[in-house]
């Protein structure tokens, strides 16, 4: 299966989706770092692969798939619910790239500069989840 | 008050920018990556690594990759259930949550409260 992009895809959100997208992101990010103040980087860095945004993130989904499916004459509810899981599939794999972005931040973290750790975080999260990704299309 | 509105719009941002970006790519599977992204982790570490040190953020991350082995079975619960069982999608994710706190907090009594890992 090939990876595209579909730029297009961007109008099908709405301006009031992508404010809730904000909002949501901006609170967890208050959230995580008011637990990490709160329990200490134990705990708090838990809550930093916390799914907080993927309830939304499924629902706009499937309300976006459902919409397509309904247009074209059809009952959307199955394909809807079949591409949310379908996205989580994906998100699953991400998983295992955010592992490697912590373990990344966990042995580079005291001995490079603050930047070069995160942007080899960034980049081990990548990797593991495009390699991940390959290998499950390959199964 | 100023450091809580600045991590506010940065987590709101990097969440926007990542799910803007599944939202372009296809197939779904590859997209749904991108619902994994480290946008809070970026944020959040990035401002740790100014205020409370290299060794602090060092633990976090640490601790991540436990909340990220949740996260895993997290996802693959939920699209098991949607997938075969057509179950609500908003429902579905809420309640797999709870899976989410057993795993994070259940590799957290086992292995993260030790000294050494």
């Amino acid at each position: 299966m090939k990876v595209g992009f579909e730029p297009s895809a961007l109008k099908r959100t709405s301006w009031k989706e992508y404010g809730m997208r904000f909002l949501f992101g901006g609170l967890v990010a208050l959230a995580a770092g008011a637990i990490g103040r709160a329990y200490g980087p134990v705990v708090g860095g838990l809550f930093l692969a916390f799914p907080a945004i993927f309830p939304a993130a499924a629902t706009l989904i499937d309300k976006h798939e459902r919409e397509k499916e309904e247009k074209a004459g059809g009952d959307g509810s199955c394909r809807g619910a079949q591409a949310a899981g379908v996205d989580a599939v994906g998100s699953a794999i991400g998983s295992l790239g955010l592992m490697a972005f912590g373990a990344v931040i966990w042995t580079c973290a005291t001995h490079l500069p603050h930047i070069a750790t995160l942007t080899l975080a960034l980049t081990a999260w990548l990797t593991v989840s495009i390699i991940g990704w390959i290998i499950r299309q390959r199964m | 008050m100023g450091e809580e509105i600045f991590r506010f719009v940065l987590g709101g941002l990097a969440v926007s920018l990542f799910a803007a970006v599944g939202d372009i790519l296809k197939p779904k599977s590859f997209a749904g990556l991108f619902g994994a992204s480290p946008s809070v982790a970026l944020t959040t570490l990035a401002l740790a690594m100014s205020k409370q040190g290299t060794a602090y953020v060092s633990i976090d991350g640490r601790s991540m990759m436990a909340g990220a082995a949740a996260m895993f079975i997290y996802c693959w619960l939920t699209a098991w259930l949607l997938i075969r069982y057509k179950t609500n999608p908003l429902l579905t994710t809420a309640c797999c949550i709870l899976a989410w706190f057993g795993v994070a907090f259940g590799l957290y009594g086992a292995l993260l409260r030790t000294p050494t890992l």
